[in-house]
């Protein structure tokens, strides 16, 4: 079956738009195929700097025919139906239309229209300048004398050529005809501009591909990436280093050249005294070069060497010599720079940049930034004792954490925020823990960073998050559904990953209340305990996601927060989430959470029936059943035992002491009437199912789990 | 090329190079301008850009273009920081299809070879606030060194620009460091010659810069600067109220050239007030506001007289 070849052959496409275009040409196309009902058996797109390129292959060579029936005015109808009719369906006459009989309604009109296929070449030719004209590029722009008349081509960069061609595998390819503002498609397009620019014709996918490398252009985005990262690693090894490996600028590179060519260069050792994040940064950002690390080195493994990789677009006659001369001045200079920045930067205090805090706003209704950090100085210094870190060392991390904003790297590299702040510590002399909670407190950043060890770093951490929760959540601006400007529930997750990772349980409800009035002097008591509330349930929310994202079950979730009885801490409800679990593996887990659930179901009947609640401690003499007096000697037991242990916070021992109600619940089903014909036995009764679920709800809401 | 003197080859003078520029240029059909007669802080700035980039008419012209930028002055001590260099601004409208091959080519008429250097086309949006312009293109790259900005325009002064321009920036300094070898800017061979009759970038400016970065960050009157702002923007406003011209059958505009004059004053002046540091965060953006306000109407004036509108 025929196959399509496609071409737009245009000025250079911005390296980070080319993936999303080919996809969408691929995705475009082939839908439209298919909308007109034409089934393909595959395709594939691609991309480079100057050419988007799709291949389609197995497209039938035609449409099938179409035949449909169209229902006519009745027969004798008045004329100007029939005018319309005949108009609608192409007919000559009336008398061309079918008459078909209708008993109730009488006869009428049908047309009979018989809808040819097309041949494939001229849906085409129909479809694809349409996809040029309404392609959806992130940002598209006017060229040329062109640009004056209304409705001229919008396209990312100017589009100088298209390649469209149609047919099967074993003939000649047809050109499809259409022109889109002037440009013919045709089967010319040209090779590397540097290296081949000459025309070159095409037939189809097969010889364009394989003309394109002979004219120096790697079509496929992957395997100019490929060919980049192998090329680099093969250069590294050769002089026994290492590249270090960069997924992100493999990409950006491998869209910014059709004929990769890797070349390395060096620079001078001196620069090396600049911490290697800052070398990878200026190299990498402003470059687009690798950098190497020295695998020898034995004291510094993968410590950065005084080599880069870059990638050239060309095969230079002189072996890339000039090329690597070149890009080895401009790292020259942008290295002098950073090592001016760095130098500079030691030069002050950390301490000495905070009163420039002071005229930085962080958000308007939160004050300055001086101010934040002094919060987040307090509540690092209250949760110090919490997490095991030393108060005073909480505070100094604290004082200095985000000192490094004002500094000249973080200025050129804001992702260096942090790691900088540490360097700079460690230089003026700061504790190791202080120095290191400037880059830790930042941490996690998502659900794939790693949680902070160092309890320093943990008070820091848990502090900022902290202050920027409660900070939003007393001037009103929590996140709604998908907006999120300031990264709460980020801010939120990170809050319960140290929580549950680091076994720190917070309460966050208390947090909100203890620290809110550093932010809004101005509230009382009361709106205090409503922000309190929903602030809990933001986080219950965020809990719930995140233990579920775990893979535990949400019911047991559901089950452990349902039951309000005074605040629970984010430890200790997972905790009782996973001891709920386990006992519920157990028979006796399962039975309890039968008898329990058959105990509720009963009350909640007889409730309804009665309009009243069966509260209360039920009456010892009332009792005329040995497994009523067995049932209620258990519950006294169990009550006391499971309570303890909730309050040791021992979990599993409260479970345990549940299963032990088991068979006193059993027996009491199964020998026991509930609805007594004596009201007051009946009643006594029912006060005595409620015990069970009282019961149970020293560790869950038994009602709320499933099966 | 080869019946150029040695000391006017591009390789080896500045002055050689910005000549080698300049007859590339006009090979081309270009008008080549000499600089505008205002302080301004880049060659777009000069109306033969701003202003005839606007209305159908075809326009073609290079020109060198002393460029001002106050804050970056670094007393002569930054081998490549400036507070004055020159760019070499193209100008073509509507841009030609073969745009880029011809900036290829003008590249190897000042010595860069297209099959030894690595050149590249990188993603650049340009965006000028002040003027009311953007338009797409690259930054052009030589050997990871940027060395060109090339700018598909596509509204300027508020106004869409049809048809489009194309606008090439060589940074004149950059690369003539580059095709020289040197690595300190005061270090360039400004006429190509050499011992007792040499002359250097430093000769020629170190001690302006060193003079300007005092005048910009220290002594500048802030106070007499703030009154010419105001009455630069005053001005303008006066120039293009009394150049409009109510005709039978058109609107006309007599006088939008001296009223951008004021439009690029008070650019300058703005600049010289935000090195000095005097300009606020939250105040400067309404300055930018301001300026940008003056371009759109130069430009709405522009396309009323002969030169911007249809013909």
């Amino acid at each position: 079956m025929p196959d399509l070849l496609l071409e737009l052959f245009s000025e250079e496409i911005p390296a980070r738009m080319q993936a999303k275009a080919a996809d969408d040409l691929r995705r475009m196309v082939t839908d439209k195929l298919v909308a007109e009902g034409l089934v393909y058996e595959g395709a594939k797109a691609f991309a480079t700097p100057r050419r988007l390129a799709l291949t389609v292959h197995g497209i039938p060579m035609r449409q099938s025919d179409l035949k449909e029936e169209r229902r006519g005015p009745r027969v004798g109808g008045p004329d100007a139906a029939m005018q319309g009719f005949l108009k609608a369906t192409g007919l000559a006459r009336i008398e061309d239309a079918k008459i078909q009989t209708d008993p109730k309604k009488g006869d009428f009109y049908i047309a009979l229209i018989e809808k040819p296929g097309r041949a494939t070449i001229d849906v085409l030719a129909e479809i694809l300048p349409v996809i040029i004209r309404t392609f959806p590029w992130p940002k598209s722009m006017r060229w040329g004398e062109r640009s004056t008349k209304s409705g001229s081509l919008s396209w990312v960069r100017p589009l100088h050529s298209i390649i469209a061609t149609f047919g099967p595998e074993t003939e000649e390819p047809d050109v499809v005809k259409f022109s889109v503002d002037g440009i013919e498609a045709g089967q010319t397009t040209f090779g590397h501009r540097f290296m081949a620019p000459a025309a070159i014709s095409v037939r189809r996918f097969e010889d364009y591909e394989a003309k394109l490398k002979a004219a120096k252009v790697v079509l496929d985005l992957q395997a100019r990436r490929d060919i980049i990262l192998a090329d680099a690693k093969q250069l590294a090894f050769a002089q026994g280093f290492e590249l270090v490996e960069d997924q992100a600028l493999a990409d950006e590179v491998a869209g910014l050249v059709e004929w990769p060519v890797a070349l390395m260069g060096s620079f001078d050792e001196e620069y090396l005294t600049i911490p290697d994040e800052v070398i990878r940064a200026t190299i990498r950002n402003n470059q687009k070069c690798f950098v190497v690390s020295d695998p020898k080195d034995p004291d510094k493994t993968g410590k950065l060497t005084n080599k880069f990789i870059l990638t050239a677009n060309i095969e230079a006659t002189d072996g890339g010599k000039t090329i690597i001369g070149g890009n080895e001045r401009v790292i020259r200079a942008r290295l002098s720079d950073a090592k001016f920045f760095y130098e500079t930067d030691l030069k002050t205090k950390l301490e000495a940049r905070l009163p420039k805090f002071e005229q930085i706003v962080f958000h308007e209704k939160l004050g300055t930034q001086a101010e934040r950090i002094k919060r987040i100085e307090r509540l690092a210094a209250e949760i110090a004792p919490l997490v095991g870190a030393d108060v005073e060392k909480a505070k100094r991390a604290a004082h200095l954490a985000k000192a490094d904003l004002l500094t000249e790297v973080v200025g050129e590299f804001p992702e260096l925020q942090g790691l900088m702040g540490k360097y700079y510590a460690l230089a003026q002399g700061e504790d190791a823990s202080v120095a290191a909670a400037s880059e830790e407190h930042y941490r996690p950043q998502g659900p794939a960073d790693r949680v902070p060890t160092d309890p320093v770093s943990l008070a820091v951490a848990l502090a900022d998050k902290i202050d920027t929760l409660v900070g939003f959540w007393a001037i009103d601006e929590k996140p709604t559904g998908s907006k999120d400007p300031y990264a709460l529930r980020r801010a939120a997750l990170g809050i319960i990953r140290i929580a549950i990772e680091r076994g720190v349980d917070l309460y966050p409800r208390g947090l909100l209340e203890g620290h809110i009035k550093r932010i809004r002097a101005d509230l009382s008591d009361e709106p205090i305990s409503d922000i309190g509330d929903s602030f809990q349930d933001f986080f219950e929310d965020r809990l719930t996601v995140q233990l579920r994202d775990q893979g535990r079950r949400h019911d047991l979730v559901e089950a452990v927060l349902h039951l309000r009885g005074g605040e629970v801490g984010l430890v200790s409800l997972v905790r009782r989430v996973e001891a709920l679990g386990k006992f519920l593996d157990t028979d006796d887990g399962k039975n309890l959470l039968a008898g329990t659930k058959r105990a509720s179901n009963i009350l909640s009947i007889e409730e309804k029936k009665d309009k009243r609640t069966f509260d209360g401690a039920p009456d010892a003499g009332l009792y005329n059943l040995p497994e009523e007096k067995a049932l209620a000697q258990a519950i006294d037991q169990v009550k006391h035992e499971a309570a303890a242990a909730v309050a040791r916070e021992d979990f599993a021992t409260a479970m345990s002491a549940m299963a032990k109600l088991r068979p006193a619940v059993d027996a009491f089903f199964d020998k026991v009437k509930v609805n007594d014909d004596e009201p007051k036995v009946r009643e006594n009764r029912l006060k005595l199912l409620n015990e069970i679920r009282a019961a149970t709800r020293a560790v869950a809401d038994f009602s709320k789990i499933e099966g | 090329m080869d019946a150029l003197p040695a000391h006017m080859r591009p390789e080896r003078s500045f002055q050689g190079f910005i000549l080698a520029l300049q007859r590339f240029w006009a090979e081309q059909g270009c008008v080549i301008l000499q600089p505008y007669d205002m302080e301004m802080g880049a060659g777009t700035f000069h109306p033969a850009t701003t202003l005839r980039a606007l209305g159908p008419k075809r326009w073609n012209a290079a020109y060198v273009q002393p460029s001002r930028r106050p804050k970056d002055g670094r007393y002569g001590e930054n081998p490549n920081r400036l507070q004055h260099y020159y760019q070499f601004q193209v100008i073509m409208k509507p841009s030609p299809p073969n745009l880029q091959d011809l900036y290829l080519r003008s590249l190897a008429a000042i010595g860069i070879d297209s099959s030894l250097h690595d050149i590249r086309f990188v993603e650049d949006d340009w965006e000028s606030p002040t003027l009311g312009a953007w338009g797409l293109g690259w930054e052009c790259w030589c050997d990871g060194m940027e060395v060109s900005q090339f700018t598909y325009f596509q509204q300027v002064a508020g106004v869409e620009c049809a048809p489009v321009a194309g606008e090439l920036t060589y940074g004149l300094e950059r690369l003539a460091m580059y095709v020289q070898g040197v690595d300190r800017v005061y270090d360039l061979n400004f006429n190509g010659r050499e011992g007792a009759d040499k002359v250097t970038y430093g000769d020629v400016f170190l001690q302006a810069e060193q003079e300007y970065s005092r005048h910009n960050f220290e002594h500048s009157d802030s106070e007499m600067l703030f009154k010419q702002f105001t009455m630069a923007e005053e001005a303008c406003r006066k120039y293009l109220a009394a150049g409009w011209k109510e005709t039978s059958n058109q609107k006309e505009h007599l006088m939008a050239l001296p009223a951008y004059d004021q439009c690029i004053k008070a650019s300058h002046v703005f600049n010289l007030l935000d090195a000095r540091g005097v300009i606020s965060v939250t105040e400067r953006q309404s300055y930018i506001m301001r300026v940008r306000e003056l371009a759109k109407a130069c430009g709405e004036a522009w396309v009323h007289t002969e030169a911007g509108r249809a013909v």
